[in-house]
């Protein structure tokens, strides 16, 4: 121990390197504690040549330590370089296992941490915390002593660790660098996901290292593994060269020898290697005992700072990916600007501030950047509980407009999924496509477009300024960021949305004060994918309302269940039930992941009782359910063949993702020729590669679902894009732009594997060359071997980005798969208008 | 990056695409261009009752003219969906539309060249350029069967693999066909190898078309491996399921060779066709 430093730096990446580098330059005693022995290990993990991206492009970077984009080698070489040309104090292998402060306890202030365990049940666990000086033990036993902690450590996490007796002894490992360093080994894998299952590859792939390799499998099944991967592994097992051990746990280590619990009881085994691959534990846990607190228990929260990145826990900052913050020059901004706030720089304005003064400069009045914020913050209702760091973190996805009286600020029918705040004037909503002259006002503070956020479908109605009007555009991302912040939003959003989607369902006839009742004792109920919502013959009198996701509705006709129709967000059911009393005439289930609005048959009685209009139109529309009902049911009697066929075809669908599709590519295989026309007019309307996969993918009765992608009403590509690259078009086409970093998370995200990640190719010669001279590789996409050698033909490698189907956005006439099939095979179709009777039975032949 | 000026009319024309009925190149659009070829052709065939020719029917009379012109221009037209299936961008078209109007018209030149004739056939290029057309025509009715009958067959027996993935399934049998014909004896093992060293796309054209591999060595090794000890019921087992793998990607060759053979003699003979039409005009008008 060396007495106390002013900072210790946790976390040697980005964001930890560049606080180092400030901290040394300004000469403040320093340490930067790494947890292995190289800088930045997630980008020293990163494959070998991968090329790392530096976006946003408008952000200056403002760091003692230089980036840009480049080569992984290029730059862990440059930054290696700099952090000694600085004489950073770096501490290797330094793992911090606690941070405590070793002040007096400060009055008040106590943590409490949520426990959840496995089976639901929550404990909570109180800290008090104490002043600095920290004291942060490490690993290894030592401890060092700061005035301040800043916490670098990324959101890796640590690798989970074996919990049975021995767990700890040195042959238990964690991770595997070379399987080519161990000869003649008994090694056990533990962990059946694709890492377990590559290590026990790659251990037992050379017969000459004459390695006993056995995995461990706690079932019988690989679920969370790569088909591709599950399948070599079971060859492998076949042929002999390692073995499977299923139906088996550990339950002992001993050096030498591990002993298993197995369908057959014990069995001890002999074992000179132990690698578990048994998945990672986010940082949450450990960074909550350090007196942190998050803004919510939600799993995507982050912790609460100050606009100093200070957390709850006095001398403890968060910067970086921890804090919210993925891309590495945000990082690198803030591990400079944080070391100027400990040093007492009070005046320093963050790196993105022409960022925002560029948001305010076409809006009316002269104000600051500060007194702007400040303006939304207090003129929106659902903004009043952000602090300034949050309202400017914000304020960067967000967009602040002005609209002169009846300019239209989004149209019916328009995607959207973002969210509109009115700081000053109103607005009105066009809420009868028919006769444009009736509106709904909606007053200033409040919130529009709430709908499509929630539902992910286009926008419900147009919506124009009534006055000079000042609105804040919230993107998606923003406003899910928002609600996990800051609950009282989240509050309010969900109260404004049920009651503006109560008014829409049964038109115009009603009023804010009719459907309060209603909404007051309405609740949000999510729903698992495949959930029964409604049972067929059950006495239960609730009205549901599709708030997101939707639902499939099918009746027992027979023995089997029959499929009756797709409702979408925003449609609602269980009405029949509550207006004649009967018990429930058909089965209502959830096709993807949903939530639903439950509101009270009685209330929804009374309100009816109060409306004749409405009652009238839900007895309509009942009337219509029953008539498609009556029709299968008709159908069933004379066509039983074709009308099982039909739900067969439609469950198949759903099971294959139509639910949450907006736009799918779907092929009738008894038109379909095999000429690949389709991916070859797609590679050929994008750069040369195509984003489709005609082949792979499901097929039932002929019809077959290609990888391809569906464009889901809530993607989940766009659950975790550092550079939020993936956006929603004016085509309703979900597409990615040119800030794409290619750092992959999107592919992994999609459940479809619709994305794939490629550079895109040098550009051919000419059709007209093709076929008079044969130059080049001809329509299509090009040979991975012709790419490959023109590419290296070029001065400057290309990045590998993510690519997929764009809907063929900005080209005329639509998607180029459709528009290039010879026979009709290929059609792409929206779920709510292709999950019909006559559309599934239909011939097209 | 594509300019994602979408708006209006591309959202009209989503909705349409999305709205519209799911129907084959053949009904495309409630048979529209079988109803126009039906129309050009009763419109010729009356013409041709109706319009009195001096001295006789013939290609070089007025009306002879205009027949001729139209099966011209038809021809080329009809040539030219080569390039646009290849050239997909820019214009807002169908190529199932384009491949419906160029079967129906395709078949109309029937009526429309053999009128143009007069029945006048001889031992010349005119003749050539029309019994050309009439082959071209044949093989297209080929195609148009081909391509009605055989999609079904084709999706049956992929049985929702993809071409890469039957030949990683024979990879994968092949592994373990492999170690697991160590203990066999000599003949046996050499059946092995033979039918492992065979080159699964061997047997040539005849046998794509039909199916048939009399020179399978898988089919000889099954036949010669017995089922004598459990070595060799391991590898006889696994030498079925070769058979069967390789009958999957045999089918599936059967098939997509079926879909397109056609083509090699359509193609050709089209631009023979050409060759001969131009031949054909350019000594009509040097012998004016």
């Amino acid at each position: 121990m060396s007495g106390t430093f002013k900072v210790a730096i946790i976390g040697s990446g980005p964001a930890g390197l560049s606080a180092a580098a400030r901290a040394a330059a300004l000469g403040l005693s320093h340490v930067l504690l790494e947890k292995t022995d190289h800088l930045s290990d997630t980008i020293y993990k990163y494959q070998k040549g991968k090329h790392v991206m530096a976006t946003p492009s408008n952000l200056v970077l403002r760091s003692d330590v230089d980036f840009e984009a480049g080569k992984r080698e290029t730059i862990l070489g440059v930054w290696d370089e700099q952090i000694e040309g600085h004489n950073v104090n770096v501490k290797y292998h330094a793992e911090a296992k606690a941070i405590r402060g070793t002040g007096d306890a400060i009055p008040g202030s106590v943590q409490q941490i949520v426990m959840r365990a496995r089976d639901g049940t929550r404990t909570v666990k109180e800290i008090q915390r104490h002043a600095p000086p920290y004291a942060i033990e490490l690993t290894n036993g030592e401890t060092v002593m700061a005035e301040n902690v800043i916490l670098a450590i990324g959101t890796q996490g640590n690798p989970n660790r074996m919990r049975c007796p021995g767990a700890d002894l040195p042959h238990v490992q964690y991770q595997l660098d070379d399987p080519a360093e161990y000869v003649d080994e008994h090694i056990i894998i533990v962990g059946t996901g694709d890492a377990g299952i590559e290590n026990a590859r790659g251990l037992a792939e050379d017969p000459a290292q004459r390695n006993t390799v056995s995995i461990l499998n706690r079932g019988t099944e690989f679920p969370t593994a790569k088909d591709a991967n599950v399948k070599a592994l079971m060859a492998d097992h076949e042929a002999g060269k390692l073995m499977i051990r299923t139906e088996s746990e550990t339950k002992s280590i001993e050096p030498g020898f591990i002993t298993l619990t197995t369908r057959d009881g014990e069995l001890r085994i002999p074992c000179d290697r132990i690698i578990a691959r048994i998945g990672s534990a986010p940082p949450r846990m450990f960074v909550e005992e350090c007196g942190i607190e998050f803004s919510s228990e939600d799993r995507t929260a982050f912790p609460k700072l100050s606009p100093v990145f200070e957390s709850t826990a006095p001398g403890i900052f968060v910067i970086g990916a921890l804090a919210g913050y993925p891309l590495i020059k945000h990082c690198m901004n803030q591990g400079h600007d944080v070391i100027e706030f400990i040093n007492g720089n009070t005046e320093l304005k963050p790196a993105d501030e022409p960022i925002i003064v560029e948001k305010f400069k076409d809006l009316p009045g002269s104000r600051s950047t500060d007194e702007w914020l400040e303006f939304l913050r207090t003129n929106v209702s659902i903004l009043n509980g952000m602090n300034p760091l949050q309202m400017r973190e914000f304020m960067l996805d967000s967009t602040a407009r002005h609209f002169r009286p009846g300019e239209v600020i989004f149209e019916r029918n328009a995607p959207g999924s973002s969210l509109f705040g009115i700081a000053s004037g109103s607005v009105a909503v066009e809420v009868n496509p028919a006769d444009p002259s009736i509106t709904i006002p909606i007053e200033a503070g409040s919130i529009f477009g709430e709908v499509g956020l929630i539902s992910g479908r286009r926008r419900g109605a147009t919506i124009r300024a009534a006055e000079d009007t000042i609105v804040v555009e919230i993107s998606r991302l923003a406003a899910l960021k928002l609600q996990s912040q800051v609950p009282a939003a989240k509050k309010a959003i969900e109260r404004i949305s049920i009651e503006r989607q109560l008014l829409q369902m049964f038109g115009s006839g009603l009023t804010r004060e009719d459907v309060a009742p209603l909404v007051d004792s309405a609740k949000v109920e999510e729903k698992r994918a495949g959930e029964i919502v409604v049972t067929e013959g059950a006495d239960d009198k609730d009205v549901f309302i599709v708030r997101r996701g939707s639902m499939i509705v099918e009746k027992a006709i027979g023995t089997r269940p029959v499929f009756l129709s797709y409702l979408p967000a925003g449609s609602y059911f269980g009405e029949m039930a509550v207006i004649d009393g009967s018990s429930r005439t058909a089965t209502v289930k959830t096709a993807i992941k949903s939530e639903v609005i439950r509101l009270p048959g009685e209330g929804f009685l009374e309100l009816l009782e109060r409306n004749p209009a409405l009652r009238e139109r839900a007895l309509k529309d009942m009337a219509g359910r029953r008539a498609t009902t009556t029709f299968i049911e008709s159908r069933k009697d004379e066509f039983s063949g074709a009308v099982d066929l039909y739900s067969e075809t439609a469950q198949f669908l759903v099971d294959n993702g139509i639910g949450e599709a907006t736009d799918v590519l779907l092929i009738d295989e008894k038109l379909c020729i095999g000429c690949d026309n389709c991916e070859k007019a797609c590679a050929d309307s994008h750069d040369g590669l195509s984003r489709l996969d005609r082949e792979a993918g499901r097929t039932y009765a002929h019809l077959h679902v290609p990888t391809s992608c569906r464009h889901c009403e809530h993607p989940h590509c766009m659950a975790d894009c550092p550079p939020n690259a993936i956006k929603r078009g004016p085509d309703g086409e979900v597409f990615i732009d040119e800030t794409c970093i290619g750092c992959g998370n999107c592919q992994r995200n999609c459940p479809y594997g619709v994305i794939r990640m490629d550079a895109k190719p040098p550009k051919k010669p000419s059709l007209l060359e093709w076929m008079l001279f044969g130059s080049g590789p001809g329509p299509g996409e090009a040979p991975y071997g012709w790419r490959k050698k023109e590419a290296e033909k070029e001065a400057t490698p290309k990045a590998k980005l993510a690519i997929k189907c764009d809907m063929c956005s900005g080209i005329d006439g639509g998607p180029a798969c459709v528009r290039a099939c010879p026979t009709g095979a290929a059609i792409r179709v929206a779920p709510d208008k292709f999950l019909t009777f006559t559309k599934l039975a239909e011939d097209a032949e | 990056m594509a300019t994602r000026a979408g708006g209006a009319k591309r959202f009209s024309q989503d909705e349409k695409r999305r709205d519209s009925d799911h129907v084959s190149f053949l009904r495309h659009r409630g048979f529209r261009w079988l109803w126009i070829a039906l129309a050009l052709s009763g419109v010729s065939l009356l013409g041709y009752a109706l319009i009195d020719q001096q001295p006789r029917p013939n290609g070089g009379s007025w009306y002879g003219y205009t027949l001729g012109t139209i099966g011209l221009g038809l021809i080329i037209w009809l040539s030219l969906l080569g390039v646009r299936k290849r050239r997909i961008n820019p214009g807002a078209w169908s190529l199932k539309a384009w491949t419906s109007a160029h079967v129906y018209l395709g078949l109309s030149l029937v009526v429309v060249g053999t009128l143009h004739t007069g029945f006048q056939i001889g031992w010349n290029v005119h003749t050539l350029a029309y019994v050309l057309m009439l082959l071209v025509i044949a093989t297209g009715i080929y195609g148009v069967i081909a391509y009605a009958t055989l999609p079904a067959s084709l999706s049956a027996n992929r049985k929702e693999m993809t071409r890469a993935q039957m030949l990683d399934a024979l990879t994968a049998i092949d592994r373990q066909l492999e170690s697991a014909a160590q203990p066999l004896g000599r003949d046996q093992a050499d059946l092995v190898i033979a039918a492992l060293a065979q080159d699964s796309f061997a047997g040539g054209a005849i046998s794509r078309i039909t199916g048939r591999y009399p020179r399978c060595a898988t089919a000889r090794a099954l036949a010669g491996v017995g089922e004598a000890s459990d070595a060799a019921a391991r590898v006889h087992t696994l030498l079925a399921k070769r058979a069967e793998q390789l009958a999957q990607i045999r089918g599936a060759l059967r098939i997509r060779a079926l879909l397109e053979i056609w083509l090699f003699i359509h193609i050709p003979l089209t631009i023979a066709l050409i060759a001969a039409l131009i031949a054909h005009v350019v000594s009509v008008f040097f012998y004016w």
